[in-house]
């Protein structure tokens, strides 16, 4: 009787990238749900172009590099990409906008690198960054929240697909009337016209804490993030370190000049400061890997996100952030190798 | 330092140890032939006192140690050396090695010389380890380390701490828990030895806190030989809290250094297995024939822990267990964790063969298919040795030797908690366990290289003073010879 043989270990908990994606999404939907009620339903459609383009391209990629198609499919990295990069475009963004930053991300930021696990940069951050900087007007173009005094545009299912993929809105309807610059845009405009801060928060975009509607999408998006770390999806150091690295910028400038610096609470629940510190900053193949690494990597990305924010050309600054930190992975990775067992100190 | 920082890394993972537990130990049935491989313990291999066709008695010796680190060996029955040959051997996976082969009479005649030392007090220290030596003890916990070797190793001035291993954290493994439970006073018995022949102060025994039956007996026989030199220390069950180093560090709060021993700091680790075999040659006279293995999983009608005699076929084994049943599908001596998976049970049981795992497909479950590392991290969190797996990975594709070293791939002890938590299903430790001897080569390779260097320049710098001497006293010679010379 012969038995065949294997290398220990010969049991393993039977974990696999597909279950960590695939909760990274589940954490993520209370995000969406929240972003629908504020802001529509062309979030969804967003998304869905933005999977197809992304399982696409995916498919493309892995063909061209001669890589078996079902388990890169199927590990859910791919949609993940797309979702994020989702949540960062205006809802009615015309279908050209997703579908190349999609795929841009996908083809170039992750295959061109070597795929899943190999690429240096956050895939949907380079899509975004991309997007961002050939085509500024249209990412700036963001909705008015919902439950605004303004004319609320309230689109059907039907006119949001029209619109998201004609470029064209309802002829009822203008530009002008259905758009809005995002909070953290507005009080850039608003303090570079001179106002101080409690006018230039006075506009009906932003609310109790934050940005109207933003501050309760981060709410969801906190409560996701909690979940992916009660699930040991993600640890604590990278979002602790990020959002500890803008709460201590935004209150230091805060004590400084109350007029001119937005406080700490409103710099966490606008933007993406909950999303990058959960969800964008945590993935962990462009991230820094010890824990002192990753201490390190966060922190700067929230101190960068602030400095971006605060003084540099776009309003919000965390893609830039991530991808300048993801830049210097490398050099964090070889200086936080922890102390190995029977060394010294 | 603290303890704190210590415990990390490690899993808590199911123990599976109910099903071989419930019943008392067993003696296995004797078989007709014995197989004892000369090479069973570390070191070199033992060499013969016998030749095909010899009498033996039982617990003759067979084979003395060569010079160095090495071990007796005894014959486990009386009866007739029929061979001398390369037979195939579990701790060689299965390749055949030089064994001493015995046909087994059934009358179990003793060896007159066997005598039991009635006070091991009464010898000195020195003694006491020698004899040790000639009982053909070897640490039971699985390396199977020449036991004299090691106490020799380990005397410092004032004596080391004896630390007795009872922390048996590998999966499926009970062996060393039914023992606790049903000789904790032979444990006693051996760590009293141990101490005398260490000259040691005291003797920690360690043992997890989730074998409550073999902690109650422990503690008896401790309370019973009312020595104060010996305490029980309970330690968490979290594998591979059994490690020497580790246990080491979570008992002493101290680490051993990573180019050295636990004898460093003063510290010598045994199993409690062999302090019970150490109890049994010093009292009974009895030297390692015989130890209990542990036979479990789902591949085996009724599992349980065996007082086996070394040299008995696995394949008896199994039969005393009632034989394999339907599901059974892979044979692996040792633990789920670190153990040895073997292809056929054709194969003798030696002084390392703590357990012996008849698995069904539902014990064990093949694993994944291999996903590309995304650098979660997990392994780094379960690393008793504090190593960023995920790195060490990068680093081997393609091999970087320098890198590697930085990483601390040498340090990593294959306990496979690393494997065991990677979602991309990487088998990382037999891919370090690959590596580990290639890195070793060419750290040697490299430390040649610069001492061939460090030669290569010192013969220059020599030959260059000589050089600069001659012409000095060349200089001296063309000198006039009215100028005063020194």
């Amino acid at each position: 009787m012969t038995f065949p043989t294997a290398p220990a270990p010969h049991a393993v908990a039977h974990d696999s990238v597909g279950r960590v994606m695939r909760i990274v999404i589940y954490a993520l939907l209370p995000t969406v749900a929240l972003h629908v009620m504020f802001f529509g339903a062309g979030l969804l459609v967003q998304i869905v172009l933005g999977a197809a383009t992304a399982l696409i391209s995916e498919a493309l990629a892995l063909r061209l590099r001669h890589k078996p198609f079902e388990p890169f499919l199927k590990d859910g990295s791919a949609i993940v990409t797309a979702i994020l990069l989702a949540l960062c475009l205006p809802p009615l963004a015309p279908w050209w906008l997703v579908v190349s930053g999609t795929a841009f991300a996908i083809l170039l930021a992750k295959h061109l690198y070597g795929g899943l696990g190999a690429n240096p940069f956050n895939p949907a951050m380079v899509g975004y960054a991309v997007l961002l900087v050939s085509f500024p007007v249209q990412l700036l173009q963001w909705l008015p929240p919902a439950g605004m005094d303004i004319e609320q545009a309230k689109l059907s299912m039907g006119e949001t697909i029209q619109t998201i993929l004609t470029g064209s809105l309802p002829s009822r309807l203008t530009w002008d009337a259905v758009t809005s610059p995002t909070p953290l845009d507005a009080l850039r405009t608003n303090l570079k016209m001179g106002m101080t801060m409690a006018e230039a928060q006075a506009a009906p975009i932003f609310g109790a804490l934050g940005g109207r509607g933003w501050e309760w999408i981060n709410l969801a998006t906190l409560a996701g993030g909690l979940a992916l770390l009660q699930l040991r999806i993600i640890r604590w150091h990278i979002p602790v370190a990020m959002l500890g690295a803008i709460v201590v910028c935004a209150s230091l400038m805060y004590m400084i000049d109350p007029g001119t610096y937005a406080g700490p609470i409103f710099h966490l629940t606008s933007g993406a400061s909950l999303l990058g510190a959960f969800f964008i900053a945590t993935d962990p193949i462009s991230a820094a890997t010890s824990d002192r690494g990753r201490l390190i990597y966060g922190a700067g990305i929230g101190v960068l996100t602030y400095v971006i924010r605060t003084w540099g050309g776009y309003p919000d600054g965390v893609a830039f952030a991530v991808l300048l930190m993801n830049l210097s992975v490398p050099l964090i990775d070889r200086y936080t190798i922890p102390r190995i067992y029977g060394h010294a100190r | 330092m603290t303890a704190r920082e210590l415990l990390a890394g490690g899993l808590r993972i199911e123990a599976h140890k109910q099903r071989s537990t419930k019943a008392p130990i067993r003696a296995a049935s004797l078989t007709e032939r014995y197989v004892i491989p000369l090479d069973q313990h570390s070191g070199l291999p033992a060499v013969p006192l016998v030749k095909p066709s010899d009498r033996v008695r039982m617990w003759q010796p067979i084979a003395q140690p060569a010079p160095g680190i090495s071990a007796w060996l005894h014959s486990p029955v009386s009866g007739e050396v029929i061979a001398i040959e390369p037979r195939p051997a579990p701790h060689r996976l299965g390749a055949p090695t030089l064994s001493i082969v015995i046909a087994n009479d059934g009358r179990d005649r003793r060896f007159e010389n066997a005598a039991a030392i009635v006070s091991f007090e009464q010898i000195s220290p020195n003694e006491a380890c020698e004899h040790i030596a000639r009982g053909g003890i070897v640490g039971l916990g699985g390396a199977a380390f020449p036991t004299a070797n090691k106490l020799e190793s380990s005397l410092c001035e004032n004596g080391p701490q004896l630390l007795l291993n009872g922390a048996e954290c590998e999966p499926y493994i009970s062996c060393d828990e039914v023992l606790m439970r049903e000789r904790a006073e032979d444990i006693v018995f051996g760590a009293r030895a141990l101490l005398h022949a260490l000259c040691s102060p005291n003797c920690t025994i360690a043992i997890e806190d989730d074998v409550p039956e073999a902690q109650a007996a422990l503690r008896q026989a401790v309370d019973k030989a009312a020595d104060p030199r010996i305490r029980i220390k309970v330690v968490p069950a979290i594998y591979p809290a059994g490690g020497e180093r580790q246990l080491i560090a979570t008992v002493f709060d101290a680490e051993v250094p990573h180019d050295g021993l636990p004898a460093d700091i003063g510290v010598v680790c045994q199993n409690v297995g062999t302090a019970a075999a150490i109890a049994r040659w010093i009292r009974d006279g009895q030297p390692l024939v015989s130890r209990i293995v542990t036979v479990t999983g789902d591949g085996v009608s009724e599992a349980g822990n065996w007082e086996t005699r070394i040299g008995t076929p696995f394949s008896s084994l199994i039969a005393d267990c009632g034989g394999y049943t339907e599901r059974m599908s892979r044979l692996i001596m040792g633990g789920s964790m670190m153990g040895t998976s073997l292809a056929h049970d054709d194969l003798p049981v030696v002084k390392a063969t703590n357990c012996i795992i008849a698995a069904s497909a539902l014990d064990l479950q093949p694993r994944g298919l291999e996903m590309p590392c995304i650098r979660c991290g997990n392994c780094s969190q379960v690393c008793p040795a504090f190593l960023l797996p995920q790195q060490l990975h990068w680093y081997l594709q393609p091999f970087d030797s320098d890198q590697l070293a930085r990483h601390g791939l040498l340090d990593c002890i294959e306990c496979g908690c690393c494997d065991y938590v990677c979602p991309s299903q990487i088998p990382l430790a037999e891919r370090f366990r690959e590596a580990k001897p290639l890195l070793a080569r060419e750290l040697d390779a490299h430390l040649s290289a610069d001492a061939a260097r460090a030669r290569f320049v010192a013969r220059n710098e020599r030959l260059a003073r000589l050089e600069a001497e001659h012409r000095a006293k060349l200089a001296q010679k063309r000198r006039p010879k009215n100028e005063p010379t020194s």
